[in-house]
């Protein structure tokens, strides 16, 4: 029962974290998405036995983590959830990747480990860009964003609808199944047909809800359209500089292997 | 089951998110001409209702562990083909943003695969079909098991198909199908049988709700052959654009043990923007004699062992100075 609460408080808490006031907050948010795509990209397009290449990236998260002062713990907890999705796939690697790439001392290990790490690596780079957006620009603003990137109206528009409405139904949902928990010994009363039940009724409590809103909202000159109070972003030099900084780094990085470069410098082996 | 980024290689991100655009887009003309601006408020207050739904969970007969409702077919039941859609990419979207759930580049895909079949696939061509034109509890479970298998089916062999291209997995074909398609036909029977309790629920107790679905002629102005063409197109152009990107890599064993020895140079084909950066970065190295990797003879085996630590070493360093900065840059807010 804790643990379904925990999950809810854990988003509300990363939601929270978008209204923070820094120079990165601050930023147009168009300059953040278009930046975290591209750093995927990069971080993606990676030869699958890449690992030492991959490393330096982790810059961008820690920059921004610092930048945007983020809870590093809170991040880094997130992405430990993640991970084993990945891995789950990631740990086949080794058991069907057997040819022998790498020895150190006695150690044989195979072209699968490697890979596996590879992918590792990957889930690590890929799940805290997207945290780290969403805690950096919150999930408005994104919205916002991509509607100014084009994306159609009607489905921004009803991203809005959900999001708002997540809170309130995720909410009705934790304490209903608070409510069935408490009423059942064991396992009487958890099975489908009791679910089915409660989930129906929830659904038409939902259903009324969303008419109900639709009429106060025409009732307020609703036309299709939602208007956000925040201030109007603007992509100015800041988020210029901002973005093609970090595009030039990323591309500098995906080209040369820094993490070599500067083991060569220390080993001195070049 | 979400793709997830570190599983999808760059080509196959961008064709399905193409795809998944291009319907979405599509779908919003579509349901910007039904003209009934009631079901975009509903749209997302449902998305939120899956959301609340999951948080409930069921223990699976038989079993005795808990599972909980996906939505997809549910969302399709209750809104039509177009709108249902578009409710299950923002959950998605959602998904991939707070929970990093799949991620951002694969997202195109986990549209593909969790929204185009139920919504586009299953209930129109499987439910509706069997549905008949007077429902009743058997027949609608019925229809609802198999247009659950029959999406989740498909789902899953998407997830297949695109690991396998993406080619970062190194799951072979058959036996990564052979683990993925029996899992998920479990898992689309309990989603079906779970789908139709809840809709006859609803059939018992308002019935009208579900009329408004059924009045939405499916798919409409959005032919399933349509969506194939904008998908065809979209991965034969990315596909093209991609290829070259992706051929001027040297594939095999070989050049994999140069890529964990550390970076071969690059092909001599590899552009000016390469050779304008390396003299760039020529001109900025603090030491400019070690800015050029593998110079020195290949196959040389003493020297790819000797890069092999440094790449390691190298590794090493790297996170260590990356949490360096960390640290200091939170010491620097902090204090």
């Amino acid at each position: 029962m804790l643990a379904i609460d925990g999950s809810l408080l854990d988003f509300k808490q990363l939601d929270l974290m978008a209204l923070r006031q820094t120079a990165l907050h601050r930023l147009d948010p168009r300059a953040k998405v278009l930046t975290t795509l591209c750093f995927i990209v990069c971080v993606v397009s990676f030869d699958k036995y890449q690992v030492s290449a991959m490393l330096p990236f982790l810059i961008y998260p820690v920059v921004l983590i610092a930048a945007g002062d983020l809870p590093p713990g809170y991040i880094l907890r997130k992405i430990l959830i993640v991970i084993p999705f990945a891995l789950l796939i990631g740990l086949f690697n080794p058991i069907f990747d057997r040819q022998v790439v790498l020895q150190i001392g006695a150690l044989d290990i195979s072209g699968g480990w490697v890979s596996c790490l590879s992918i590792l690596v990957r889930a690590i780079l890929t799940a805290s860009a997207a945290i780290i957006l969403v805690a950096t620009t919150g999930f408005p603003a994104i919205c916002e964003s991509l509607e100014k990137l084009r994306m159609p109206q009607v489905f921004a528009v009803q991203l809005l609808f959900l999001y708002r409405y997540i809170f309130v139904l995720t909410d009705e949902g934790i304490r209903t199944a608070r409510a069935r928990q408490l009423r059942s010994f064991g396992q009487r009363g958890l099975g489908l047909r009791h679910f089915s039940s409660l989930a129906g009724h929830l659904l038409l409590r939902t259903w009324e809800r969303a008419e109900r809103i639709h009429m106060a909202m025409l009732a307020r000159g609703f036309s299709g359209e939602v208007h956000s109070t925040r201030r109007q972003g603007h992509f100015g030099k800041r988020e210029v500089i901002f973005t093609v900084c970090w595009v030039a780094l990323f591309i500098l990085l995906r080209l040369n292997n820094a993490s070599l470069l500067l083991g060569s410098i220390f080993t001195g082996s070049m | 089951m979400h793709m997830a980024d570190a599983l999808v290689s760059p080509a196959v991100g961008a064709t399905f998110w193409a795809a998944s655009a291009g319907i979405i887009a599509l779908s919003s003309a579509h349901l910007r001409k039904e003209l009934d601006d009631r079901k975009v408020p509903l749209m997302g207050v449902l998305g939120a209702f899956v959301f609340a739904a999951q948080m409930i969970n069921f223990t699976i007969p038989a079993t005795g562990s808990s599972g909980h409702l996906g939505g997809g077919l549910l969302l399709a039941i209750l809104l039509g083909p177009s709108a249902a859609f578009l409710s299950i990419s923002s959950i998605l979207m959602i998904q991939a943003l707070f929970f990093a759930d799949g991620g951002l580049l694969a997202l195109g895909c986990n549209i593909f695969n969790l929204g185009v079949f139920p919504a586009f696939i299953a209930h129109p061509f499987i439910y509706r079909k069997l549905i008949g034109r007077v429902p009743n509890q058997s027949r609608m479970v019925f229809a609802a098991i198999m247009a659950a298998v029959v999406a989740l089916q498909c789902g899953s062999l998407g997830v297949v198909l695109q690991t396998v291209i993406s080619g970062v997995s190194s799951l072979p074909f058959d036996t990564f199908l052979l683990l993925m398609q029996p899992i998920h036909l479990a898992i689309g029977v309990i989603e079906g049988v779970v789908t139709a309790l809840i809709v006859s629920f609803i059939y018992r107790a308002r019935p009208e709700v579900l009329e408004c679905s059924v009045q939405d002629r499916p798919i409409g102005e959005l032919p399933v052959r349509s969506l194939l063409t904008a998908f065809l197109i979209s991965a034969a152009l990315l596909g093209g654009v991609f290829s070259w990107f992706a051929s001027e890599q040297p594939d095999g064993l070989e050049w994999s043990i140069a890529m964990i020895m550390g970076s071969e140079e690059l092909p001599e084909t590899d552009l000016k923007a390469h050779e304008a950066l390396t003299t760039a970065q020529e001109k900025m190295a603090i030491l400019p004699d070690y800015t050029l990797p593998g110079e020195a003879g290949r196959g040389n085996n003493n020297h790819r062992v000797g890069k092999t630590v440094s790449g390691i070493v190298g590794g090493a360093l790297t996170l260590v100075l990356c949490t360096l900065v960390g640290v200091v840059l939170h010491r620097k807010r902090q204090g």
